[in-house]
């Protein structure tokens, strides 16, 4: 299912200047039909200015976007018309009803007639909310409403889907139920489109794209990224106290990186260190640290952010 | 109450102010346009009104009656009609406001009968100048015909005597009665009001809306403090604000000033007190910039305005109303700006409208004080 | 251990919808505390009251042995409050910020300069001091809010989802100043909606419609996980996920990014759900026990099902 045979999107080389801040530089990438890609990255890295080219909204200033094989630059009508798009901040109107809800963005998307009462049907389906049609909208719970966002967001039956933070601060049982519901929608053939700077919302992409400072640093799986974008062994050491421990750690010679972990020190590791376990109890013992515990951590989603962000020097903050 | 936290305050006050160019405009541009407008704007006299003449006669006679209108700076001969038909059109579109009628017949009815009849007519759609417009026209035609009447009785070798009984109006405070001279020292309390109440209508509000009120009432600093720290700076540049205004009226305007300075800086302070008070109040209660601003110009520019006497004159009001106006606080402002400026009086012989200020100030000043919680519900 | 912040029985309620039910908890000298759950379980009303700037309907605590409800203003010196909202003045600057709260809480000039110089160097803010605030990224405002509010020295401070909005690399900058004060002896009281973030406290206050329902440390939390969760990598996550449902033992099944994580009583289930997904010819990667996130255990202690030990 994930192979990305019938590609839905293709970014190839695209760029974007702002007289000459560079928003884009030189981005590609693919979402195949049915696909999940996030896009990840710190505020202002570029992420929706690449959503909003997507969308015809934004014109690149180089390099070319393809979405279901038409030419966003040429036909943005065409495009927009197949696209669907979500945040936590979506407008819902609060005094009106869910069904009133639903039928002005099919009215803003032109689904008229027979062909809407389907689609209210279908949307009211896959949001959760048949029975509830004639409560007002802002009666509803967070995770209620934010399945009535999703519902106004495809009630025009869009092949493609952004979806912009669409869980933050939302409780986990309704969040796992949202993305419940987003694996269903890719399953149907819909490609989505994540853009977020949480991990935990990272994790329910199929792929993802790290952005940082316009530039695509990388792309994989959650699972790739976390074994292999680190390029290191992540310990975790736990031991007391902790302010000498991680003075200690910074004198180890694979160290890359030291830092305090709620009550134990995460030390990032040069891969290429080969028992590294054994080396660094040695090497704490030799310090005259002993009692402590080491171990293997696995890194998360949030380590290869930080690492390969921080890793880029950070102008940009400074300049804007 | 510790100083330096009054201090921090107001400094930041200051700044924020001074990098709001709406505030800025509110403090420094608001008094001069103001000024400006209510100076030239609001002018009760009615000069050069527009007048049409027809004059069916068209002798010396009828002639010199004519000038002694164009000779008064209250009238302006802007035409002289040809038919009674264009009296009409000349008033619809505005050209005159009052018609003079000369009758064919007029040296001669008067050489027979010693009476004349000229016809005036007023345009009355501003009832006020209209009144004003016959009043004046009364006048000129009197002079005119005491003039007829003594070169007749002349003629007829009869010594002229003056009337038996003639009014000999003085007119003090204001001589050369200018109502601008009335008008504007009423000015000073308006752009006052306006400017610290809406000021500091929004000082408050404006910390609740982008939220840092939340971190304000966490930290030590008491609703007294607050309060002195937030009204000071708008204290110093009221009293800047009040010291354009007097500049316009003396230099610009040349109303006369009679009355001591310090005069005006105690009834102005406590003025301000009590305007500051006010939209400090509104402030704290209503929470959202936008509304606090609106209840804060309710609250001055209306009252002020239609009922505190800086334009209109108290004593012509209805009886109803008139005891209204005993609860606008301005109404005692104003009384005192028009005796400092016109009469010279002193603080001795205004005591009861300071007195009645400094109650507002006291009493507005303590709701202020009491009306901050240090809490967020 | 000697607590320096005491609640018992808070509760507040507005209008007819209960915010904060009767929650009570201890937080010792030095500690970091997590106040976690999702919106509206009433991290932020919890807040508020501790810091004296809301009034409880019932219930009783302290900071210092300060009673925070009845003496508020004896409390504010110690204590530090940063609320939600980003609560400095935009059109101020850096510099401008810092020293207004110095001068609200009578810091003495050089204190002032000094701490500034500190707090500041520690979060790369150095060369934004003259910047208005309202023109900083969302994660330096929310570090220029920290350095206010520690710019008095507080002995505890309470932080109300200080991390809403900011980068992963500006929240790891702010958590190296958080564990800095932790080991100057400061008490932490933070908020989050962000469960991972929990991870990084002392202990936790997991919270659920203004009810406090777990009040442990991650890993005892953890250790209250019943069985364990299950990693299957694989490219037919919808099939893993039909084959593996129906099984004994099988509590759970998400969809992930890359596969499913299955919730079952007992690791020991790992080779019977192999065998389920050979038995279909199901491709996989491997099927291995992993760790539970505190999203795990907020959905297997508190979701439907779980028996809420509350």
């Amino acid at each position: 299912m994930n192979a990305p045979a019938a590609a839905e999107i293709v970014v190839e080389r695209l760029q974007k200047r702002f007289g000459r801040f560079v928003a884009v530089d030189e981005v590609s990438f693919e979402v195949g039909r049915g696909q999940i890609l996030g896009f990840l990255g710190p505020n202002g890295a570029g992420k929706s200015t690449i959503i909003r080219i997507l969308c015809g909204l934004l014109r690149p200033s180089a390099g070319s976007v393809r979405v279901d094989g038409i030419d966003v630059s040429r036909d943005p009508e065409a495009v927009r018309q197949r696209i669907g798009y979500m945040s936590q901040k979506f407008s819902l109107y609060a005094d009106l009803t869910v069904a009133e809800n639903l039928r002005f963005y099919g009215g803003i998307y032109g689904v008229r007639g027979a062909a809407l009462g389907a689609r209210l049907r279908h949307a009211l389906d896959i949001a959760g909310l048949a029975g509830r049609e004639q409560q007002l909208a802002g009666t509803l719970a967070g995770g209620w409403k934010q399945r009535l966002a999703l519902g106004c967001a495809i009630l025009h039956a869009p092949h493609i889907l952004f979806l912009d933070e669409p869980t933050s601060g939302v409780d986990p049982l309704s969040r796992r139920r949202f993305w419940d519901l987003i694996h269903d929608l890719a399953a149907g053939g819909v490609s989505v489109i994540v853009s977020t700077h949480h991990m935990d919302e990272a994790e329910y992409c199929n792929r993802i794209a790290l952005i940082s400072q316009g530039r695509l640093i990388a792309l994989g799986s959650p699972g790739e990224l976390r074994r292999h974008a680190l390029g290191g062994v992540l310990m975790r050491v736990e031991g007391h106290p902790l302010e000498r421990l991680l003075e200690r750690l910074r004198g180890f010679p694979a160290t890359r990186d030291v830092a305090v972990f709620g009550n134990a020190v995460h030390v990032l590791l040069d891969a290429a260190a080969a028992d590294d376990e054994a080396a660094l109890r040695a090497f704490l013992a030799g310090q005259g640290v002993a009692d402590v515990h080491v171990d293997r951590a696995e890194p998360s989603l949030e380590d290869v952010f930080v690492q390969l962000v921080g890793a880029q020097p950070r102008e940009r903050e400074a300049v804007r | 109450m510790k100083l330096r936290r009054v201090r921090a305050i107001a400094l930041k006050e200051l700044l924020q102010t001074w990098r709001d160019p709406r505030s800025l405009m509110m403090a420094l541009l608001v008094p001069v346009m103001q000024m400006l407008l209510l100076g030239y704007g609001v002018n009760l006299d009615i000069q050069h009104v527009p007048v049409c003449t027809l004059d069916e006669e068209g002798s010396f006679f009828s002639q010199a009656l004519l000038k002694r209108f164009q000779a008064s700076r209250y009238f302006e001969l802007v035409e002289a009609l040809k038919r009674p038909g264009d009296i009409a059109g000349a008033m619809d579109q505005g050209r005159c406001r009052l018609a003079l009628v000369v009758p064919a017949d007029f040296s001669r009815t008067i050489a027979q009968t010693s009476h004349g009849t000229l016809q005036a007519i007023v345009d009355a759609t501003d009832d006020n100048s209209a009144a004003l417009a016959t009043a004046y026209a009364n006048a000129v035609i009197a002079g005119f015909s005491a003039n007829v009447q003594a070169v007749a009785m002349q003629r007829q070798g009869l010594p002229v005597q003056p009337p038996a009984l003639v009014v000999q109006s003085r007119v003090w405070f204001n001589e050369d009665l200018e109502s601008r001279n009335f008008i504007i020292p009423g000015v000073v309390a308006l752009v006052l009001a306006l400017v610290g109440a809406q000021l500091t209508s929004l000082t408050i509000a404006r910390e609740w809306e982008r939220g840092t009120m939340e971190l304000l009432v966490s930290t030590p600093v008491t609703p007294m403090e607050l309060l002195v720290g937030k009204l000071a700076p708008y204290f110093v540049i009221g009293l800047l604000d009040a010291g354009i205004c007097l500049a316009f009226a003396l230099v610009w305007f040349e109303v006369p000033f009679r009355g001591a300075f310090t005069t005006l800086l105690v009834t102005t302070s406590l003025f301000l007190v009590v305007v500051l008070s006010m939209g400090y109040l509104v402030s704290v209660t209503i929470r959202s910039q936008v509304g606090a601003s609106q209840i804060a110009l309710l609250l001055t520019v209306m009252p002020i305005s239609l009922l505190s006497g800086y334009a209109f004159p108290i004593d012509q009001m209805p009886a109803p109303i008139q005891a209204i106006t005993y609860a606008i606080y301005a109404r005692y402002y104003v009384t005192i700006l028009k005796a400092v400026f016109l009469k010279g009086s002193g603080l001795a012989a205004l005591a009861l409208p300071v007195l009645a200020l400094v109650a507002y100030a006291i009493a507005l000043a303590w709701l202020a004080a009491r009306a901050f919680r240090k809490r967020i519900e | 251990m000697d607590a320096v912040v005491r609640a018992s029985g808070l509760a507040k309620r507005f209008g007819g919808v209960v915010a904060v039910d009767g929650i009570g908890f201890e937080v010792s000298h030095g500690e970091i505390f997590g106040l976690v759950g999702p919106d509206g379980a009433g991290k932020t009303t919890l807040l508020r009251m501790l810091a004296g700037v809301m009034a409880p309907d019932a219930g009783a605590a302290s900071i210092d042995g300060i009673d925070v409800v009845a003496a508020p203003e004896r409390l504010r010196e110690r204590i530090s409050y940063m609320p939600q909202r980003f609560g400095l003045y935009e059109d101020l600057t850096v510099d401008e910020n810092i020293r207004f709260y110095a001068e609200l809480f009578e810091v003495p000039p050089a204190q002032r300069r000094e701490r500034a110089a500190r707090l500041l160097a520690a979060s790369a803010m150095e060369p934004f001091r003259r910047r208005l605030a309202g023109q900083l990224s969302g994660g330096m405002k929310q570090k220029l809010g920290l350095t206010c509010a520690l710019v008095h020295a507080p002995r505890v401070v309470l932080l109300d989802e200080p991390t809403t909005g900011v980068d992963p690399l500006s929240r790891r900058e702010f958590w190296r100043i958080l564990y800095a004060l932790r080991s100057e002896g400061v008490t932490l009281l933070i908020s989050t909606a962000y469960l991972d973030e929990a991870e990084r406290c002392d202990r936790l206050a997991l919270l659920q419609d203004g009810h406090l329902r777990f009040c442990e440390s991650p890993a005892e939390l953890r250790a209250r996980m019943p069985g364990a969760l299950v990693e299957v990598a694989s490219t037919s996550p919808r099939e893993v996920r039909a084959a593996l449902a129906p099984l004994a033992g099988v509590r759970s099944v998400l969809l992930v990014g890359d596969g499913v994580h299955v919730h079952v009583d007992n690791a020991a289930r790992v080779p019977q759900l192999e065998a389920a997904l050979s038995e279909r010819a199901i491709a996989f990667d491997a099927a291995r026990v992993v760790m539970p996130t505190i999203e795990d255990l907020f959905v297997a202690l508190l979701g439907p099902g779980a028996q809420a030990a509350a």
